[in-house]
């Protein structure tokens, strides 16, 4: 925009607030609201109270002085911004607030013996154990549940970008859709019905079968529709020129997907793929129904119970030993720093792919 | 001027474009009629190409499967648990398996409703000001960089904000609580006078907390896609800020704002582990919010899992399956209101 510098500009703005006075208020209605509630005790005093309070001020008062001076429609506009901004330092409390009680709490227990130990005869009274066994189950059954749902989640993506016609393709569509809202233990709910009480007692004698195996099919419920979600926008990202220059050189249809497509939507689907895999990793409710849990290192994901990390914060939040908590925090950490190096790497990769 | 239309002594419809078969029987019609030409035969029909098809057909009928095996596999699991019930399991509120099987989801249900409830009404208003903060105030720059917190607070694992409402949070929403029924007991919700603790109103927060990075990523997406001629057309009107953001980007972004508003409510139904770890776990029906109670149907699975045999297995399912049927209306509903705007489609 080009600012008006002729002799008459002046007389065409209108009159404006300067541009001091919004900080001038702040610290106007900080110190009456210090005054008034932190070293007065209205409503009961407290340094939290005396800050809403200030805010609140501080939009009282810039409204009436914008009103005075530029006009109703321009307060509007003043309490408007600054209220959409306090939204936005109120959203980050929280964040900022679970990543220091993380990580103050956390750094306890995070050392070498946590990550080499399971809870195997680990009592009430011992402060030791560790986290090594969850570790196993949370790679194993998140690895699983990766090798199911990649490939059918993209061969699904396949299907509604390249071949899906008709009602079909938009049932599929929509209800994939769908399906990325159903609630995790929903799908536990799932694979305990079907498969760790139906599936399972055919192989077992009967004895409902727990295990990390079933913890895998529960995540890969939840991975599909997301996986097919991200990759399906990735294809159609994919410029037709490219299909069609296939086309023109004689390349049957699936190897054109196969060779050419797919390859060009690489970096975009393993972004995906990642953001699935640590939100998985993250569940607690699914495993906690289908994996069973247990205190002791089991290598095979396919008989017997198996630990989770998330399932071991889960158990060690509920346990009666004064060292629990600590136990809890440390593996919470330990799963945030995992899920969010995975976000963050997947984001990245994300900015570097060439489709955006 | 006008180019003549096309011949009609042609009688192929042009080949789609992208559809590789129909592109060879074209050629191969067209070289019977003329004996001279170069004999195309040789591209014969592949059975990759078939078989190709097929599997990711397959894969995506699979979806539909998993959906209808759900609701199979909860509806036969839950029969024989309803069936042994000696109680009704609409109307009951509490959730007995022994002497005999005697539960309900009415306190349950109650309770799922409430939290969901007091969470959007505290994270909506929030999330849309984040969201137009990061599409139409801060700084291009800025507002990536606190787009990603953002989204980062999306990726914490649920159970890690129930250990942190747990242990942190509760301490602050006690003082809160009693400064709530300090100065607005007379408010029937706030009329409880302690204990306080592991109350509906500290699910709600934590709750809140949760789904707002759905709701400010969906609705951020959906404003930034209003068109740029009709800011600027109001703008040219003289509008502020906040008179182009109400009658440009708003209208604009309203069915995505509803849409988004209704995956947060989806979420919030379903949410399991933090809820399971920072409500009372009572089975009343209550519209106190600030006592020690609460408890929703999802909490109630991962707290009463363990312990359950056969028959309480069964009612778990069964309360599940409620879950499961009022999870998908509102996700179709919300689908259904995205799928109206075909623009929107592509943002979650």
């Amino acid at each position: 925009m080009t600012t008006l510098s002729s002799p008459f500009a002046g007389s065409l703005r209108r009159r404006r607030l300067p541009k001091w006075s919004p900080w001038a208020i702040a610290a106007g209605s900080l110190g009456v609201s210090f005054l008034a509630v932190y070293a007065g005790g209205l409503l009961g005093g407290g340094p939290v109270l005396t800050i809403v309070v200030a805010a609140l001020a501080y939009m009282v008062g810039l409204n009436i002085a914008a009103r005075v001076v530029e006009g109703k429609r321009a307060a509007r506009n003043r309490v408007a911004s600054s209220l959409i901004y306090s939204a936005f330092t109120l959203a980050l409390l929280p964040l900022l607030s679970v990543v220091w009680t993380l990580v103050s709490k956390g750094v306890d227990r995070l050392d070498g013996d946590f990550f080499t130990h399971s809870m195997n005869g680990i009592t009430a009274f011992d402060a030791n154990g560790g986290i090594y066994h969850a570790i196993i189950g949370t790679v194993q059954q998140v690895a699983i549940a990766t090798l199911i749902t990649v490939p059918l989640g993209i061969a699904a993506a396949i299907y509604i970008v390249e071949y899906g016609r008709g009602k079909l393709a938009a049932a599929i569509r929509f209800f994939i859709d769908v399906m990325t809202g159903i609630p995790s233990i929903v799908a536990g709910l799932f694979i305990l019905a079907f498969w760790v009480f139906v599936v399972t007692p055919v192989f077992n004698d009967g004895r409902a079968g727990y295990s990390g195996f079933a913890a895998a099919l529960a995540l890969s419920v939840l991975m599909l529709p997301t996986i097919t979600r991200s990759c399906e926008e990735m294809l159609r990202l994919v410029p037709d020129a490219l299909r069609e220059g296939s086309y023109a050189l004689g390349v049957p249809k699936w190897k054109t997907v196969m060779r050419i497509v797919l390859p060009t939507a690489l970096p975009g689907i393993v972004t995906g793929v990642m953001l699935a895999v640590a939100r998985a990793a993250g569940e607690t409710a699914p495993v906690l129904l289908v994996a069973g849990g247990s205190n002791s290192i089991n290598f095979n994901p396919f008989s017997d119970n198996q630990q989770s990390l998330s399932i071991y914060i889960w158990d060690q939040a509920g346990a009666a030993s004064q060292y629990a908590p600590a136990r809890a925090w440390a593996a919470a950490l330990t799963l945030v720093g995992l899920v969010l190096t995975l976000t963050i790497v997947a984001k990245l990769l994300a900015r570097r792919s060439k489709l955006r | 001027m006008n180019p003549p239309t096309l011949p009609e002594a042609d009688p192929q419809p042009p080949a789609p474009i992208g559809d590789a078969r129909a592109g060879v029987t074209q050629h191969r019609s067209a070289t019977g009629r003329e004996p001279g030409a170069v004999d195309l035969k040789r591209v014969r029909r592949l059975g990759g190409e078939r078989i190709f098809r097929w599997l990711t057909t397959g894969s995506g009928i699979a979806v539909l499967v998993i959906i209808v095996a759900i609701g199979y596999f909860l509806i036969t699991k839950a029969i024989p648990a309803l069936q042994a019930n000696t109680s009704n399991f609409l109307t009951e509120k509490n959730w007995d398996l022994e002497p005999r099987p005697a539960f309900g989801i009415a306190a349950l249900a109650t309770g799922t409703l409430i939290t969901s409830t007091l969470a959007l009404i505290m994270a909506v208003p929030v999330a849309l000001g984040i969201a137009l903060c990061l599409s139409h105030y801060a700084h291009r720059r800025v507002a990536t960089a606190l787009g990603f917190l953002i989204d980062l607070l999306a990726a914490v694992p649920s159970i890690v904000f129930g250990l942190w409402g747990r242990e942190y949070l509760v301490g602050p929403v006690q003082g809160l609580s009693a400064w709530l029924h300090k100065y607005l007991g007379w408010i029937p919700i706030f009329g409880s006078d302690g204990p306080y603790g592991k109350s509906l109103l500290l699910g709600s927060i934590v709750l809140a907390i949760m789904i707002l990075p759905i709701i400010t990523a969906l609705s951020r997406e959906v404003f930034s896609q209003t068109p740029t001629m009709n800011q600027e057309a109001a703008y040219a009107l003289g509008a502020t800020k906040w008179e182009m953001i109400r009658t440009a980007v708003l209208p604009y972004g309203r069915p995505g704002i509803i849409a988004s508003v209704m995956l947060g409510l989806g979420r919030a139904l379903g949410e399991t582990i933090a809820l399971a770890l920072v409500l009372g776990a009572t089975f009343s029906i209550s519209f106190d919010i600030l006592g020690i109670g609460g408890n929703t149907i999802a909490a109630n699975i991962a707290n009463r899992f363990g312990e359950a045999t056969d028959v309480g297995r069964g009612a778990l399912i069964a309360s599940g399956l409620v879950l499961f049927a009022i999870t998908l209306v509102v996700n179709t509903a919300a689908r259904a209101v995205i799928y109206r705007r075909r623009e929107f489609r592509s943002t979650l």
